[in-house]
This record gives structure tokens, sequence and C-alpha cells, in this order.
């Protein structure tokens, strides 16, 4: 699996670093399939006695046990796995608000995920500055539809169609840490009429 | 335009001694008007008229933000400083009129905390005397951890103590006591913000101890003591004007810019907000950057200087104002 | 000061209009006869009486008719108006602010009587007399914010400060010039202003940051925006983008005098006493391009503007598809002559 290449955009789209074990009274891991390798990167460097102060949660690809079993045999204190992003981030907040000041929060995976346990962390009280990401797998990307507030997920074409109003979204890079979502605005809106060639590009 | 072109008249309403070395001095409006709202841990620039120079020096209001009919602050006695808080000592006296710039809050509450940590030293205690009150009304959690000298110099730890209860500790050096920063540090929830105010190894202590523990920087908010240094008297050329200017010894480069009747924006006169940022248009010798504004690069380079605290020594300093 | 509150709609059959005497009052935008980005910020003090920079929240004739299209928005769509949970404080300054200086400013429309923290306020042209506990929330219908920002022209956002940067934490956004709050609340300032193009590299938003953090208490700042709209309709934004958006495909050069609307944005920058927030006011007011050339002055350097207008501002500005038979339409009102310095009329 390929390092992220995000392309130099606006100031609003995020930007992702590489997970680093950080000084921190507790660490907190959620990755999916693409990030597991991530975690097992950082982790495993630990000595023994961290374990203790090691969190982890991780969203599976369905069928898939090889990871889950190399994530689980790092030894953290806790792992848990989940098979949607939702309820990993739901368990994440549930952690989260018994911890105290010093925990660290380490995101690996998609931008659906990355995004959503930011909005999660700053949630629960951790400044998003604070919360160390690394992005992997595919740019497939979370998108609002602006028009109808739908959130659309693993959009992969520009434009998109939204599945709730019919309007074809032109997906830009303006991003929303809040909504962990690409802003979808309408691109045909002043000439319904034009044809626009639907074309994969966030792979 | 600078917050001290619009000051606001106002009587000295009252002077307390509160220890030998601290009074607490105590303002309202000329009128009788309201003074302005204000937020915990804004401070008033103080202009001193003392014997021909003038001197504007900042203090963190301590008074109850949900109070406008008057304002509070407290000074501690600096006999080696530059001259104002021994003014403030000897010369301010009840009746007194004296002008006050319109409070500035660079040391706010981050009102997303889900706590508000607060931990003083000494004369740092009195912007948290106001946040306390802000924070009681607004119901947020908040601790204070006051460390002092000795009993008699923890200024305000009885009445805080009084009104606040078991969020307020106190330590003092004479009798062996002092913050356990790791201890505290280890045990806030998520969500706290932890501000400190004090003498400078105390919030290098703080900080220090909070990155190490893992808290972010976002949530670790700090306050020096905003006092120009005194130094050697220098000279300056100012070049729009086309003027040369003599700093003394207890003045500030700020003031002596003023006092020639030069337009120069300020605000905060202690180094922090970057209002009276100035290009340096030629500099021989070394400036002392005395501010926390400009970054490493940029003091080196020698080509901007914060008049408010900082000094130079040397042959020559021209500067575009 | 009496003024006639106009019975007029900014949507559907778009019976906005300027009467004769409103029009020299416009705050006409071009300081010169070529536009660029500039920080172009200047105190906000009061200037030039029976200017709209006369009062701190100005007046005029939409009044009544403005908020009763917020009202629509609002209705249609409630989240236009949000604060983060820690936005109330600034929220009740905005309040303040804005009952104290419309009393001032026009006791004859607007009266407040203060009684410790019972406050007594009417409005007469929206027929509103309330009592409410200051800073208590439970007094008032709803949050403060929204409770004064459906009484004043023009958005409002609420920048909290914090990290040396300012954060868009509230807001009440119903006549807005295509951006979404619902989207961008909880962005810092360059974050927000990422989809602008040119300024970031010209060190605009750097410089006006630098300015905002540092906005003292009692010394509000102004400046001046633009682009321009096509009808007089308050509600140009992205949610709504489908239902204005072909209203851009109806001009024409014998309807662009009556369609295409001048439309400026007076955005004013308050520091907030108790919360340390600052008040972003974004007024928008509107002029169709046959009012805007009754101003000879106006009309020559409106021409001058357009023609030598960047590439990229034309996009961004949504102006593409009309731009070349604006710049020729208004060509017949410069006859070439100079231009007076500043934003008024001769």
């Amino acid at each position: 699996m390929s390092e992220s290449l995000i392309e130099e955009s606006i100031l609003s789209r995020p930007t992702y670093g590489t997970l680093k074990i950080v000084p921190g009274l507790a660490h907190y891991f959620l990755a999916d399939a693409s990030g597991a390798e991530c975690v097992i990167r950082v982790v495993q460097e630990l000595p023994r006695d961290m374990m203790e102060k090691v969190h982890i949660l991780y969203v599976p690809t369905p069928g898939e046990a090889a990871l889950i079993t190399s994530l689980y045999a790092l030894g953290a204190k806790r792992f848990e796995h989940f098979p949607t992003i939702d309820e990993a981030v739901a368990k994440l907040g549930e952690w989260l608000s018994d911890a105290k000041m010093g925990s660290q929060l380490y995101l690996a995976g998609t931008e659906g995920l990355v995004g959503q346990g930011v909005a999660k962390g700053e949630a629960c009280g951790l400044d998003h500055t604070a919360v160390q990401c690394e992005h992997r797998g595919s740019l497939a990307r979370r998108v609002q539809c602006v028009h109808c507030k739908t959130m659309i997920e693993d959009v992969t074409t520009q434009p998109v169609k939204c599945p709730s109003c019919d309007l074809l979204l032109l997906v830009r890079d303006h991003y929303s840490r809040r909504l962990a979502a690409f802003q979808g605005v309408c691109i045909n809106a002043e000439d319904p009429s034009e044809e626009i060639e639907i074309k994969e590009v966030f792979k | 335009m600078s917050a001290s072109d619009h000051l606001i008249p106002v009587v000295v309403s009252n002077v307390v001694e509160v220890n030998p070395i601290i009074k607490r001095f105590e303002f309202k409006h000329v009128n009788g008007d309201e003074l302005p709202a204000f937020s915990g841990g804004a401070h008033i620039v103080v202009e001193m008229l003392d014997d021909g120079t003038k001197r504007k020096n900042p203090y963190s209001l301590m008074s109850s933000p949900f109070e406008r009919d008057q304002y509070a602050i407290s000074v501690r006695r600096d006999d080696t400083g530059r001259g104002g808080s021994k003014f403030m000592h000897e010369q301010v006296r009840p009746g007194m009129q004296m002008k006050i710039s319109a409070p500035v809050n660079l040391f706010a509450l981050d009102l997303r905390a889900r706590k508000h940590l607060m931990i003083a030293g000494g004369i740092g205690i009195t912007p948290f005397i106001a946040q306390m009150a802000q924070a009681d009304k607004l119901g947020v959690p908040f601790e204070l951890h006051y460390a002092a000298r000795s009993v008699s110099q923890a200024a305000y730890m009885d009445s805080l103590a009084d009104r606040f209860g078991d969020h307020v500790s106190c330590y003092c050096d004479d009798q062996g006591e002092s913050v356990d920063l790791e201890t505290l540090l280890s045990n806030q929830p998520l969500g706290t913000h932890v501000y400190v105010c004090g003498p400078k190894g105390m919030i290098e202590r703080v900080v220090e101890t909070a990155t190490s523990l893992g808290w972010p920087a976002a949530h670790v908010h700090f306050e020096h003591f905003l006092a120009p240094p005194v130094g050697e008297p220098f000279e300056v050329h100012l070049a729009k004007a086309g003027i040369d200017i003599t700093v003394g010894a207890e003045q500030s480069l700020l003031e002596a810019v003023e006092a020639s009747g030069t337009p120069i924006n300020c605000m905060c006169r202690g180094g922090a907000c970057g209002q009276c940022e100035t290009v340096v248009v030629a500099c021989d010798g070394e400036i002392m950057h005395n501010d926390h504004w400009l970054d490493e690069e940029q003091r080196a380079a020698k080509q901007r200087i914060m008049p408010c605290v900082s000094r130079f020594r040397g042959k020559r300093l021209e500067l575009d104002l | 000061m009496t003024i006639q509150f106009k019975d007029e709609s900014f949507r559907g059959d778009f019976t906005y209009a300027n009467s004769p005497s409103n029009i020299p009052r416009f705050p006409f935008p071009f300081p010169g006869d070529e536009y660029m980005y500039s920080t172009n910020i200047e105190p906000h003090h009061a200037a030039r009486a029976g200017s709209p920079f006369e009062n701190a929240f100005d007046v005029d004739e939409h009044y009544v008719a403005e908020m009763k299209d917020r009202a629509l928005v609002l209705a249609d769509d409630p989240g236009r108006c949000q604060a983060l949970p820690h936005m109330e404080t600034a929220g009740w300054d905005f309040l303040e602010l804005v009952m104290v200086s419309k009393a001032r400013d026009y006791p004859d429309l607007f009266k407040l009587t203060m009684d410790g923290d019972r406050w007594h306020w009417i409005n007469k042209p929206l027929q509103i007399d309330d009592t409410f506990t200051f800073g208590d929330s439970s007094t008032l219908p709803c949050h403060p914010m929204e409770y004064i920002g459906r009484q004043v022209q023009g958005d409002h956002a609420i920048l909290d400060q914090r990290d040396g940067n300012l954060w868009m934490d509230a807001g009440i956004i119903t006549a807005q010039a295509d951006w979404s709050l619902d989207f961008d609340i909880g962005m810092n300032f360059f974050e927000w202003h990422a989809p602008v193009p040119l300024a970031h590299e010209l060190g605009v938003f750097q410089r006006a940051l630098k300015f905002l953090l540092t906005l003292p208490q009692g010394q509000p700042s102004r400046r001046l925006n633009w682009t321009l709209t096509v009808n007089p309709r308050l509600d140009t934004s992205p949610e709504n983008y489908p239902k204005w958006g072909p209203d851009r495909m109806t001009v024409t050069p014998e309807n662009i005098g009556e369609k295409v609307h001048l439309r400026v944005e007076l955005q004013t920058f308050w520091r907030l006493p108790r919360s340390n927030a600052i008040l972003f006011p974004i007024r928008t007011y509107l002029m169709a391009m046959n009012e805007v050339v009754t101003q000879p002055k106006w009309g020559r350097r409106l021409h001058r503007v357009m023609r030598d207008l960047r590439p990229e501002l034309v996009d961004y500005k949504g102006l593409s598809r009309y731009h070349p038979i604006l710049v020729e339409w208004l060509s017949q009102f410069d006859d070439g002559a100079p231009t007076s310095p500043g934003i008024f009329p001769d």
C-alpha cells in the first residue's frame, strides 16, 4: 500500500503527517485496514511497560483477519474492532470521556476515518492541533451536499450525483473539520441542461 | 490608531495597602458613568504624569467583570524598576484624577474549556481574581493554585478562600510548600485548559511539565509580567519625522517616541500584542529584544523592533517613524 | 429623521428598488478606477451625515423588508443561524452593542431602558416590545444572537479569538454572497477564506488577521467588499444556488440595467467586551445598474473597473456569463473624463 499522495491545495484542505509517538499519559489509536500498518509500525517500537498506556480501535475490511491478529498481538491494554467507522468512533468517544489531559490521539487510514476521529477528539475536548494523523489508502472523499445536507461516503468521482436530491455536485477542496467532509456544490445550477462527464478522480 | 489615544478619565476612588509591598487602586469614571465591560484576564494601561515624565504601565484588572461601576488593579512595588510602581505607591491618592485605556485582553479564558486550571505566582494572582468571577458565573469548573513567598505576602488569599472554598489552594515558600505540578497536571480531565501567570521561572516550569506530560500547546496559556525593563540611555533617529530622540534610562523607546509627538501604534505596551512593531531602517549595534512577539529569525535580522519593551546599544539606530 | 420603510421583496417578483433619495447614499466600493484586493480597513467612526457610515448600525428604507426576508430564510433553513456552545456570552455582547447603538442613534425608532440586568427593549418598526434579563437566555425566546440578529440588517458572524487566530464559531447568515455558515462554522480565519483566489498569495489575510487580533474595544473598523448579483436577491447562499444560479442565464443587453445589481458589503469589526470575540457584521447594499449610472462618476468608474478586472476575479465572483455584455453596456456611460478621488458622488 502506497503512502499518501495528496496534491497541494487550498488552506482548508487537511494535510497529514506520519505517526510518531510523543510523550503522553495514554495513547489512543484509531485505524482502518489501510492504516493498520502505521499503528503496528509505531506501537511495536514501544517498550513493553508502555503497553499499559496503549488503547487501539480498529475497523477491518470485511472478511479480513490477518491485521486483526497482528494488532491484537501488539499487546495493548485495550484492543477492540468494529465493522463500521461510526461504531469505532462512538467507542473512541466513550474512551475519551474518561481520559485525562496528556492523552494522545493517533489516527491512521482513509480520510473519512481520520476526519471523523479528529472531530470526535475535538468534541471530547482535545484540540485538533494535538491529534496526529497519517493518511493511507484510498483518496475517496466524504462529501456534504451543501443543498440537502446529505453526507455522501466514499466519493471517487468528479462530479458526483447526490443520492438524496439528485443534483450533480462539484466536489470542492474546501473541507470542514467539524463535519469531517468536503463540500459538494451543484455544478450545473446555472444551466441545468449542461451535460457534464463524470470521471473517476479520487482513487 | 492606538488604544492609548482613547483614554478614559477616572478618579482614584480608593487606595488600599494590601501588604507591605502591594497596594490596590480603585478607579471610577470621573462622570460616574459605567466603565467598559471586560473579560477576565484583561488589563488596562494606566497613564502616570510623574514630574514631567509621562509613563504608561499595563496592569491586570482584578475586579469582577460583572461590576462596571469601578475597576481595581493591584500594584507590587518594585524599587529597581522604572519607577512606575514607585509612583503608584508614593504619589497616587484617593481623589486624584488619572487616565486609563479601555481594557485589552491578551490572556483570555478559552471558553471551550471543560475546566480552567489556574496557577498563580505572587502578584500574578490579579488576572485570576477576575477570571474566577467569570468562570464562577458561567458555571464552568475551575481551580486556583497560588504560590507566594509567605502567608503575609499571599495577597487576597483569605478573601478568595472565603469566596471559592476548596477551588483555591495556597502554597507558601516559607512553609516549605510548593505546587506539585507533575501530580496536578497528570490528573486533569480531557478538555482542561491551564493558565499560568507569575515569575518567568514558574511559567517555564509549568510549560515544560505540561509539555512533557503530553499537554498540547493550545491548552497551555501564560502571561508574562508586562514591564518594560530599565537600561542605559540611547539615541534613536526617527527617519520620517527627521528627528533624533534620546531614550532615558527609565523610559521605554515607545514612551520616548510618544514624548516627541511622533505618531506610533501601540496597545499592550508589554511586548505581547504586536501593534507597535516598527521597521528598523538602519542598525549599527545590538537590539535588546525583550518582546514575546518577534521570532528568533526576525530578531537576528535586526529589521524589526518592538519599541514598547526593546532597547538598543551601539552606534546608530534608525527607525521608520 | 423619519425613514419611510418600503414594502418590497427580494425574491419572486423582486419589487426591491432604491428611492431616488437613497441612491446617493449607496456605499459605492471603488475609490479609484481600478480594483485589486487590498486590506482597505479604516476606522469605523461617524462620517458624513446621511451616509451609511454615519451610525454604528445603519438603518435605511429597506430595514423592515430585509427582516421579513431573513425570517423567511430561517423558517426554511434553521441552519443559517448557528452558535457553538461557548458563544453564548458573545451573543449577549452582540445584543448589547446593537441595542445600545440603535437606541442612541435612532431614538425615534428604538428605545432601551436598563434597570440593572432588567432590560426593556422597544423596536417600533418591527413592533417588538420585550422585557428580559441581560445574561439569562431563558428570558429570551431564542439565543441572544438570533434574537438581535433578526432585528438588524446584514449578516453577522461572531469570531472567537484564541491561539493567535480567529474562529468562525457563531453566525446568523441569510443574505450571503455564496458561502455556507453550516459548512464553515468552526473554521479559522485562513480556512474559511481558503477558497478566495489570489488574496492569500498577496498576504492580504495575514495582514488582516494581525490587525483584527489587536482590534481594541471601542474602536471599530470597516471595509467595503463587492460582487454582482442578478436580480435584487439577498439570499445568494450556496444552499440555494440551484434557485438563483439560473438567473445568470437571463441577462441580456436589453434587461442588464435592471437585472444586474452591484452588491456591496459594508463589513465592520467590533471587539466584544465580555467574550473578547469579534463581531463581524456584513451589511449588504444592492443597487441596480440603472440606479448606479444615475451618478455620472459611478457610471464612468464602474465601466473602467469592470473592463480591467482580472480574469480570476471575474470567475471567482461568478460574472463570467455576462461580463462581456456588462462591460459593453457600461461603456455608454464612460466618456473618458477623469473621475474625482473617493467613493462619494460628485
